[in-house]
């Protein structure tokens, strides 16, 4: 890279929470000296034109603009790093993707809106290459520090590609779905958020996505077997990161099965 | 530029704002015949997809709509479907609702004065810039965002997105030891934000008066968050369960956001720090009010550009409220959470988000599951408002190059701390003159 290299922060449909995530005192100002943040729109007026080194991409793609625009700003990035659940597997609004679009805008808008929408919301990762990924809703900070740290150096980044059991023993909650029987996505989703949810007595939701290598079906099937309903675990699995291909295929699971049982 | 010829100002993508806008002006000799706040933020129609989903997750969804201000809607949501449910909360569980919007305003109150507003009047593209020339000032605004955050962390579990807020209050009650903890940097934060009032208010501000239609809730005995009734300038006063007869909905071409206004003559209307600060200046506490007494500005406040120094009187206000409560809750309170049963039922609740009144509706069907919702969010509410004070302002400013008209239509959008994700979502400028 150059000496200074050249950050650029993007947006698609999103909350913002995860590029809010750089704009506080523990992300911005440890990166701020090391590089030149050359488009963040929600932190600066000045926009400067590619190529950049670095592109962060929060949200998904949902709109015919959205999906020519990644592919210009795949274009102008060295690297693509994706941030967040919506950049990573479609995010909250994926949710959309199981129904049918008139319907939704129905819900909303009394006559066709302004911003023509996809049937569908899609990680950037179906739509362009990426070359990292950052997980979480939103992401955390420090992992955020740590990839922009690894990649003006040049080495590969440090984050977690375990559970969040892994994190949830090492902090010593008492586990949620074994002593109250609760059912939790722990064993399931990957760790990075520190294990928050059992600290505070409720089920994880699955908010960093799936860990590498896991069997949903087997834990929804558990659950099933411990009493929990279809449709709650259902709603459970296809929820921030339901699009997610492991949770996607463990949520058309239960629901074949609940079509099944029903016919 | 001027003469003959249509004059077109457009900013296509606006910056220091959360979200996604544009700004197309169009003005034919002289005169303003076009002014379009546009939200293209995608939509993300979170009204239906809330639907067929169970009441106990309804705080974790609606938390998604804002990175920035999650805890208002989530503090709506739960009060609304309390409401319906007939869950009544505690007091001591309330306290600490309070406690946890007081760390949401802190923080999306400091980083809007600091890394997005300031920069405005102190003549620089980003906080980013400023804080070479004035560190000080950019790293106050930081550790009291910092400081609201911790607030969220230790009451909600996490900053953005908290994991701990459940309808009947929350999943598991914050220790003692920890709301004591945070007392020394409420301390300093209180103090800071003195010196943030002090120093805003000196600010050179545009020559730009408004006779404002305020709105936000109101209760005699404090600030508003997350209770009171619906008041207005004009003297409107009623309950929250009655907004929807006052104010409407309605969808313009330019932009995903509705668009709200007030009725029966379909008027814009101000919610946000501004309102509050002039309908509630006597609930303020003792601290804050004295802060923006000692100020020197005239209360009310009638100049948009003078919003920054609401929103740090406000900040004054939110640290005080947090001291307050966190020497008062020495001990996890019991019960944290009051169990609900789910069953057909519907319920309303408007809160104050940092940026406005945030209003919610909940039909709960007989399966137990969110039948309807209805999400108006503070910057619908106050795009109409915007998009009035562009047309009543540019005919004063058209004599400035198109660069400088620019800056000051963004300038004048950013008063608002539009929050375009919440709306939908941002800004493009497209100024257009004959």
């Amino acid at each position: 890279m150059t000496a200074k290299p050249r950050l650029a922060v993007f947006k698609f449909a999103s909350c913002d929470g995860c590029q809010l995530q750089l704009l506080d005192a523990a992300g911005l100002l440890q990166i701020a000296d090391r590089i030149e943040i050359a488009h963040f729109l929600e932190a600066s007026s000045r926009i400067e034109p590619g190529p950049y080194d670095i592109g962060l991409v929060e949200g998904s793609i949902s709109t015919p603009h959205d999906a020519e625009r990644i592919r210009e700003i795949r274009g102008d990035c060295r690297y693509l790093v994706t941030i967040g659940a919506c950049a990573t597997s479609g995010g909250i609004q994926a949710l959309r993707n199981w129904g049918r679009l008139d319907e939704f805008i129905g819900a909303v808008y009394a006559s066709r809106p302004y911003v023509e929408s996809l049937a569908t919301s899609t990680a950037i990762a179906d739509h362009v290459p990426v070359d990292f990924e950052l997980r979480g809703c939103p992401i955390d900070t420090g992992q955020l520090v740590e990839l922009i740290t690894a990649l003006l150096l040049g080495r590969k980044p440090r984050t977690p590609g375990e559970c969040v059991c892994v994190e949830c023993k090492a902090r010593g909650t008492v586990c949620v779905a074994v002593a109250k029987g609760i059912p939790c996505l722990g064993p399931v989703t990957q760790a990075g958020c520190g294990a928050i949810c059992p600290a505070h007595d409720r089920e994880c939701f699955g908010c960093y996505g799936p860990a590498e290598a896991v069997n949903l079906v087997s834990l929804t099937g558990f659950y099933r077997q411990r009493g929990t309903s279809r449709e709650s675990l259902l709603r459970l699995v296809r929820s921030i990161n339901g699009y997610a291909p492991a949770f996607r295929a463990a949520g058309d699971a239960l629901e074949a099965e609940a079509t099944e049982a029903a016919t | 530029m001027s003469g003959s010829g249509v004059r077109k100002i457009s900013v296509n993508a606006l910056a220091r704002v959360e979200g996604e806008g544009s700004l197309h002006v169009r003005v034919a000799n002289g005169r303003v015949e076009i002014a379009e706040f546009s939200i293209f933020e995608p939509p993300r129609f979170f009204e239906k997809f809330l639907q067929g989903r169970a009441v106990h997750e309804v705080p974790d969804l609606v938390a998604r709509i804002c990175g920035i201000c999650p805890v208002a809607y989530q503090m709506t949501a739960c009060h609304a479907l309390e409401t319906a449910l007939g869950c009544t909360t505690t007091v001591p569980i309330e306290t600490l609702r309070r406690l946890l919007y007081c760390g949401e305003w802190i923080q999306s109150h400091a980083l809007h004065i600091h890394l997005l507003h300031a920069p405005d009047f102190l003549g620089h593209d980003s906080g980013l810039t400023l804080a070479k020339v004035a560190p000080e000032l950019v790293e106050r605004g930081l550790r009291l965002k910092a400081i609201g955050n911790r607030i969220m962390e230790v009451v909600g579990g996490r900053a953005v997105h908290p994991i701990n807020v459940a309808i009947g209050g929350f999943h598991r009650a914050p220790a003692g030891a920890d709301l004591q903890g945070l007392l020394p940097d409420l301390e300093w934060a209180l103090g800071a934000a003195e010196t943030v009032v002090a120093e805003v208010s000196r600010f050179e501000f545009p020559d730009f008066a408004r006779g404002y239609e305020c709105v936000s809730l109101k209760d005699p005995a404090e600030y508003p968050m997350n209770q009171g009734r619906v008041v207005a300038s004009s003297g409107l006063d009623i309950d929250v369960a009655d907004y929807e007869r006052h104010f409407e909905e309605r969808q313009v071409a330019w932009s995903t956001a509705l668009q709200s206004v007030m009725l029966p003559a379909a008027t814009p209307y101000l919610c946000g720090p501004l309102a509050r600060f002039n309908l509630c200046f006597d609930q303020l506490p003792p601290r804050a009010r004295a802060a923006a007494e000692a100020c020197g500005l005239p209360w009310p406040l009638t100049n948009p550009f003078q919003s920054i120094v609401a929103r740090a009187v406000e900040v004054v206000a939110a640290c005080e409220e947090a001291v307050r409560i966190a020497r008062a809750v020495q001990a996890a309170i019991s019960p944290c959470r009051v169990p609900f049963e789910p069953r057909e039922a519907e319920g309303c609740h408007a809160t104050e988000a940092p940026r406005g009144i945030i209003f919610h509706r909940f039909r709960i069907g007989a399966d137990g599951l969110i039948a309807a919702a209805r999400i108006i969010p503070p910057t619908s509410q106050n795009q109409g408002q915007i998009e009035a004070d562009l047309r009543d302002m540019l005919p004063d400013v058209l004599d400035l190059d198109d660069a400088a008209v620019t800056h000051r239509c963004e300038h004048l959008i950013r008063n608002y701390d539009p929050c375009i994700s919440c709306a939908t979502h941002f800004l493009k400028l497209k100024i257009e003159r004959t």
